[in-house]
């Protein structure tokens, strides 16, 4: 038997996994798929501390909303370190990105560390942010995570044409006047919401998979942009449902290994496919 | 003074030791344009942890490294095999791996219990530097003790021999070192198996990022591994002042986050002390700032090493 | 004497995809220039004699000897491209790499193996250079340190991957200098040229590369337009 509450929780982890693979097929076919990681992780310390400002002011510690403008706002902070380490010239994009994944990362658990010394344990909960706990979601938390999924759905179905342009050929876009600088940050801003939308179901660590593996399976079965965005929505969606369903049976597994797991098995499944 | 040996002494060692064979180890990575294989290492090594731990019971290094050992090899194919089946460039297909490797120690260490013994997800996620203690240290004597030393903590032998190996391995191969990582097909030209040289260091890093793991945990790995190397990228145009640096800078920042734990918030007024692994990894987010800062001014200066 | 270089039915495919067809030939001593048109396979030639990529079949031989009995006698310089230039190293360290086979792996380079190393870098013009960093000079200048670790290596035989490509007039003038001086002191040079002009000038013989071998020989013989149109499909005079 699946209670209303589980259900709903199925239902915004499956519209999540499906804007993850919608966005992540545009994000890997630019190159840009990884940058989830980084926003991922950079993440934790807006999460810690806005909880920790909502606990000074005396309100609720643990209320969705504000803890996931936190994230992305610091997220934002880490893309801006991000493009001050690659500017310099000296530092290519995979050392940066490794730079700020972990120093973020590692300033959210001094935060952390901080809020578990609270007296009213400001931090309960907290850690479900870094592997992801879909069981812990209550209805409306579950219902702002996929409206903001479906939204990034939504973005990507307006912006189909510009976005299609810019992936695939960056000198066309330019020659046919498209706005090429907004437009990656429009595709930035996509990844980060997405990226922030799943923090409390799939969390922080490996949300990037979800970014990766639906959209790079979809890659291997399909011809064409808009199959391959659809079937990575798909692929996403049934990853995220299968592993937030597990994750609901099995309370010990987290979400975000689960998701993981079961994404990669969809994967398997295309790899097979398309050797046929 | 008992009290800084009982307490303060082993973590603050092994911050030290594993700062310093990461950094040491980082600036090879770097160098190479293979960050993101310290990313990958740190977590892929997950599995063959657990694994190790669950197969022998625990409290002993060895079926833990060889574990770890073989799931970085394991990782380093599957990432080439992604690469060539699904058509997918480096960082995706090394992003696609890791997480997926990490995923699986993550579900092992739930089913096989390994969570019961020393090893639990706050570990992988924050290190466990304050559960160094050396109860045993009765005094400065105790240094000296044979029986007192024997009772250690075990993660510091094993970081111990692998800084002593990273270490040997760097000064031995200084030269050679430098080729692969500058010109790999010039390096092959001149017959070396440059193959071989990379899964050999892509080996150490992954035992650097074991021994290391038990004490800041998974993710702050990467911390050791890149942040000192990126600081010394950003300051040195000299090879041996990249490495040395690096393994000085990761080593001062492992000492530096382990004593400024306690006091920073003392200072501050709050009752808490900071998790050291996490200050370790903040203080090198900072360092690297303060250089990327003091690089816009113009540099100066030849190379010479 | 023995050629310093010679392949038989070497067959070179990259994805299934053939790069080089039964390539039979034999290099005599002296300057040769391997030509062809983009994708002719002329540094696939150098790459698969090298080892440095798999052959489907065929095998090469320098001074009638394999490879890798041969090594200490060969030097390769690779096509200048994908090499890190912010990498910490200078000038004279990107030599003195040359020497790695012939001296130990740790501590300072021995004070010989330098000079080696620094007479390499006055022969290409770039004495007063030796400690500056390889990111801090220009596209010719890294281009003789590059020929400068070759000549390091103390080698007979050199296989150059299109030195000549894109470098200033001056960096030209040196490299041919040092191919000259090279000539006269017995020693043989195969380099992969991207263009047509310095032929007749500078090089004893040609191999004409499209996949197979077009025509190979003395420059006055195999040197001709009838060749050159074959090659490159129609456009002799290609500058």
């Amino acid at each position: 038997m699946i209670g209303h509450n589980t259900l709903v929780v199925l239902l915004g982890c499956a519209a999540l996994g499906a804007a993850s693979g919608v966005v992540g097929a545009f994000a890997l076919l630019r190159g840009r798929a990884l940058l989830a990681d980084a926003i991922g992780h950079a993440a934790l310390p807006g999460v810690v501390g806005a909880s920790l400002i909502m606990a000074g002011f005396g309100g609720p510690a643990r209320s969705l909303g504000p803890l996931l403008l936190g994230a992305a706002l610091s997220a934002w902070l880490g893309l801006l370190a991000l493009r001050a380490l690659t500017a310099s010239g000296r530092i290519r994009p995979d050392a940066a990105i490794g730079v700020v994944l972990s120093a973020f990362y590692a300033l959210g658990t001094v935060g952390l560390s901080i809020a578990q010394a609270m007296p009213d344990a400001a931090q309960a909960g907290l850690s479900h942010f870094i592997l992801g706990q879909a069981a812990t979601l209550n209805e409306s938390d579950a219902m702002l995570a996929g409206g903001l999924a479906l939204a990034c759905i939504g973005v990507v179905a307006a912006l189909f044409q510009p976005l299609r342009a810019l992936c695939f050929d960056e000198a066309f876009a330019r020659s046919r006047g498209l706005p090429v600088r907004a437009l990656d940050l429009g595709l930035l801003a996509l990844l980060l919401a997405v990226c922030v939308a799943g923090l409390p179901a799939v969390g922080l660590l490996l949300v990037v998979a979800l970014l990766i593996v639906p959209a790079a399976g979809a890659r291997l079965v399909t011809r064409g942009l808009p199959a391959m965005v659809v079937v990575a929505g798909v692929l996403g969606a049934a990853a995220g449902a299968s592993g937030a369903l597990i994750s609901t049976r099995f309370e010990n597994i987290p979400t975000g290994a689960a998701v993981v797991l079961a994404g990669l098995l969809g994967f398997g499944a295309t790899v097979i496919f398309s050797r046929r | 003074m008992t009290e800084f040996l009982r307490l303060d002494l082993p973590a603050l060692l092994a911050a030290i030791l594993a700062g310093g064979t990461c950094g040491l180890l980082g600036s090879f990575l770097v160098l190479r344009r293979e960050s993101l294989l310290g990313d990958a290492l740190s977590h892929a090594v997950l599995p063959g942890i657990v694994v190790g731990f669950a197969l022998t019971g625990l409290r002993s290094a060895g079926p833990m490294l060889l574990g770890a050992l073989a799931a970085a090899l394991l990782a380093t194919f599957a990432i080439g095999w992604v690469k060539r089946v699904a058509r997918l460039e480096t960082g995706a297909a090394t992003g696609l791996v890791f997480t997926g490797f990490f995923a699986s120690g993550l579900v092992l260490l739930e089913v096989t219990g390994a969570r019961g013994a020393d090893l639990d997800v706050d570990c992988v996620l924050f290190g466990q530097l304050e559960t160094l203690v050396w109860l045993e240290a009765q005094g400065w004597a105790s240094l000296l003790d044979p029986a007192a030393l024997a009772s250690l903590p075990r993660q510091l032998g094993l970081l111990a021999s692998v800084a002593l190996v990273a270490g040997l391995v760097v000064a031995l191969c200084w030269r050679p070192l430098q080729l692969v990582a500058f010109d790999p097909a010039f390096a092959a030209s001149l017959g070396m198996r440059v193959g071989r040289w990379e899964l050999a260091l892509n080996l150490l890093i992954a035992a650097a990022a074991v021994a290391a793991f038990e004490s800041v945990g998974s993710i702050l790995v990467v911390a050791m591994l890149v942040c000192p190397a990126v600081a010394l990228r950003l300051m040195t145009d000299r090879y041996r002042v990249q490495v040395l640096g690096g393994a000085a800078l990761g080593a001062g920042l492992g000492a530096a986050g382990v004593l400024l734990a306690g006091p920073i918030p003392a200072a501050l007024g709050l009752t808490a002390s900071l998790n050291a692994a996490g200050l370790i990894g903040t203080l090198a987010g900072f360092v690297v700032a303060g250089c990327l800062i003091a690089r816009q001014r113009p540099a100066v200066g030849d190379a010479r090493s | 004497m023995t050629a310093p270089f010679s392949v038989s039915g070497l067959n070179v495919s990259y994805a299934g995809r053939p790069a080089l067809r039964d390539v039979t030939w034999q290099a005599a001593q002296g300057l040769t220039a391997i030509l062809g048109p983009n994708g002719a396979g002329k540094s696939t030639l150098l790459k698969a004699a090298l080892g440095l990529i798999p052959a489907d079949s065929g095998e090469a031989r320098f001074f009638g000897l394999p490879l890798e009995q041969a090594r200490p006698r060969i030097a390769y310089l690779p096509q200048r491209a994908s090499v890190d230039w912010d990498f910490p190293a200078s000038a004279l360290d990107i030599v003195a790499m040359a020497r790695l086979p012939r001296m130990r792996w740790w501590g300072s380079v021995p004070r010989a193996e330098r000079e080696i190393a620094r007479a390499a870098l006055g022969s290409v013009g770039l004495a007063e250079f030796a400690d500056r960093q390889i990111g801090r000079l220009s596209g010719g200048q890294q281009q003789r340190v590059f020929l400068a670790r070759a000549l390091a290596q103390g080698a007979d035989l050199f296989l150059m991957d299109e030195p000549l490509a894109a470098v200033d007039a001056v960096t030209e003038q040196t490299i041919l200098a040092v191919l000259h001086d090279l000539a006269r002191k017995g020693k043989s040079v195969l380099m992969v040229h991207h263009d047509l002009s310095l032929i007749t000038a500078h090089f004893d013989q040609v191999l004409i590369l499209a996949g197979h071998v077009v025509a190979a020989g003395p420059v006055a013989e195999a040197f001709t337009d009838a060749a050159i149109a074959q090659a490159f499909g129609g456009l002799p005079g290609r500058s």
